[in-house]
């Protein structure tokens, strides 16, 4: 009960600490996304024509949803965890008799719920440009949940070992924005010359967003199992790891 | 019972400094301690090592018999710590910063509401339980510390110099708020660079010196260890020389002010009836520093 009660609190922390800032956690994203509808879907797509069956617009949908549900999910936990730190706040947590995992699992939540506002709020919009018809609900939530679950996961652990807010910022930077842009946002990997379709294979987001594409589209460049499979592993093996830097306090205690 | 036992507590920074080399230490329940030592001598480190917030090198921690490395979500809900730098967000309100804090202690919010504004009235912020806690004054923020650290309710009260900053009403303030804490059964530990506060406040204390404990006494015991205080004598009328008194060695500080070493065998009353005999009339006096103060600075130099 008294976990409950502290998971409660560090929940209820995170979730007030981006609402009361919405202008800037919710609504960026929803008018950069805007902007890739009009942009790439509306005025490129256009001369594009189909793709996958699929309008252009259609296709990109799930993709660019998918990429603000990524986005957010990491970038909720990385500087929330790398605030609390700077400004010594998470202190108060070290010294109260919560338990690793609920600190975790609290931090984790709050990320989880940024990322799924987000993807909803984006969903809306797109629901603007193009009609959504979701070929498998189970699938389209699952891998929404599973993929923020994902990144919260990797935004902890940068969190953990920020020493300044240059650090916090160079994964999204260097890391993740490169490699959702070549996850099969825009295009399938199946128009790729061969080499570079299997140098894409090596890219976990694009299991993602293929998994995503699929629970709306019914569409996927992957094989499903194989995308759940990949994520699921990724989360373990996360999970791990944030569990390991809470554990010896790496980054986080002197 | 002991509140808190410490054995042949280390650390070794990663940067290859040692902050603190064995200390062993123990401070029985219902104490009002001091932990008393120079910039950079290991207090805050001991601190941290108790509070979970330094990982040790070697050592044990024991907080009311429990082992910190066997049990340490027991240990931790005995102790409430008021840090030296402010640590709680800058954006959230004396409540919630009090109410989430009970809530990671496992206190649900209605409970935790009402102790919330238990401590906030009783340290004064029940007014300013609703501002941005980044509006509050630097006394208030301290006091909002303690409330923080009291709403669980702790057996130990460890503060690292709360004072620090704060003018003398709310210091004197405080230290009625603490002793009334102390009377009604919790431990508290104090680290200050207040001696005086220290000297007042505290029954026991511990020194310690580049990572060592120097001194484990009790306050009366060591106050009793100072030899010789120094006075400072306010005259009536000016003096021209130093008047030469058996026993007792004087300084002229100026015309109207004497400075007298007093050996712990001699006398006021000698003092005074020799100062008369030579037609010198006092007309105050007061010690020259803190008796603790002296009595810390020639420990800190023997060591």
């Amino acid at each position: 009960m008294k976990y409950w009660v502290a998971y409660k609190t560090i929940v209820y922390k995170e979730v007030s600490r981006f609402v009361r800032i919405w202008p800037q956690t919710i609504l960026p994203p929803a008018v950069t996304m805007t902007l890739y509808f009009l942009i790439f879907g509306n005025l490129i797509g256009s001369r594009i024509g189909e793709m996958g069956g699929f309008s252009y617009m259609e296709y990109i949908a799930p993709g660019i949803i998918m990429m603000s549900v990524i986005t957010n999910s990491y970038s909720n936990v990385v500087s929330s965890f790398y605030s609390s730190k700077f400004q010594k706040h998470l202190e108060e947590m070290l010294v109260a008799p919560v338990p690793n995992w609920v600190i975790l699992a609290g931090y984790i939540t709050g990320g989880v719920t940024r990322g799924l506002m987000v993807g909803f709020v984006v969903t809306c919009v797109a629901m603007i440009f193009t009609q959504l018809h979701v070929h498998s609900m189970l699938i389209m939530l699952l891998t929404v949940l599973c993929t923020s679950i994902l990144f919260s996961l990797g935004g902890f652990i940068n969190g953990a070992y920020a020493k300044s807010f240059d650090d916090v910022s160079i994964v999204p930077v260097f890391i993740l924005t490169p490699l959702t842009y070549l996850a099969g946002v825009f295009y399938s990997v199946d128009l790729l010359p061969e080499f570079w379709r299997q140098v894409s294979l090596f890219n976990p987001i694009l299991y993602m967003v293929n998994a995503f594409r699929f629970g709306i589209l019914g569409q996927s460049d992957i094989g499903i199992s194989a995308a759940f499979l990949v994520i699921g592993g990724f989360i373990a093996v996360l999970t791990w790891a944030a569990m390991w830097v809470l554990g010896k306090g790496a980054g986080i205690k002197d | 019972m002991q509140a808190l036992e410490l054995k042949n507590l280390s650390k070794t920074y990663s940067n290859g400094f040692v902050a603190l080399k064995g200390i062993d230490l123990s401070v029985e329940e219902g104490d009002f301690f001091a932990l008393l030592g120079p910039n950079g001598a290991g207090k805050s480190t001991t601190i941290g090592i108790i509070s979970s917030l330094v990982n040790k090198t070697e050592g044990e921690v024991k907080v009311f018999g429990v082992d910190l490395d066997v049990d340490s979500e027991t240990a931790k809900s005995f102790i409430g710590l008021v840090p030296q730098e402010v640590n709680f967000s800058q954006f959230e309100t004396p409540e919630q910063i009090v109410v989430n804090q009970a809530g990671y202690y496992g206190i649900e919010r209605e409970l935790a509401l009402l102790r919330g504004e238990k401590y906030l009235r009783q340290l004064d912020l029940w007014e300013k339980r609703h501002e941005a806690s980044r509006t509050l004054s630097g006394g208030m923020k301290r006091r909002l510390m303690i409330a923080r650290a009291l709403v669980h309710q702790p057996k130990l009260l460890i503060l690292d110099e709360p004072t620090a900053g704060v003018d003398i009403e709310l210091r004197r303030s405080m230290w009625d708020f603490l002793t009334k804490i102390n009377e009604q059964g919790t431990t508290i530990i104090l680290t200050t660079h207040y001696l005086e506060e220290a000297e007042s406040l505290c029954r026991n204390i511990g020194i310690i010196d580049q990572g060592e404990l120097i001194k484990n006494s009790s306050m009366k015991s060591l106050l009793g260890q100072l030899h010789i205080e120094t006075f400072v004598l306010d005259l009536t009328t000016a003096v021209t020389e130093v008047p030469k008194i058996e026993n007792f060695q004087m300084k002229l500080l100026d015309s109207m002010t004497l400075e007298v070493e007093i050996e712990k065998q001699h006398s006021l009353n000698d003092l005074y009836s020799s100062l008369t005999d030579k037609g010198i009339r006092v007309c105050s006096m007061r010690n020259k520093s803190n008796r603790l103060e002296e009595l810390f600075l020639r420990l800190l130099e023997k060591n």
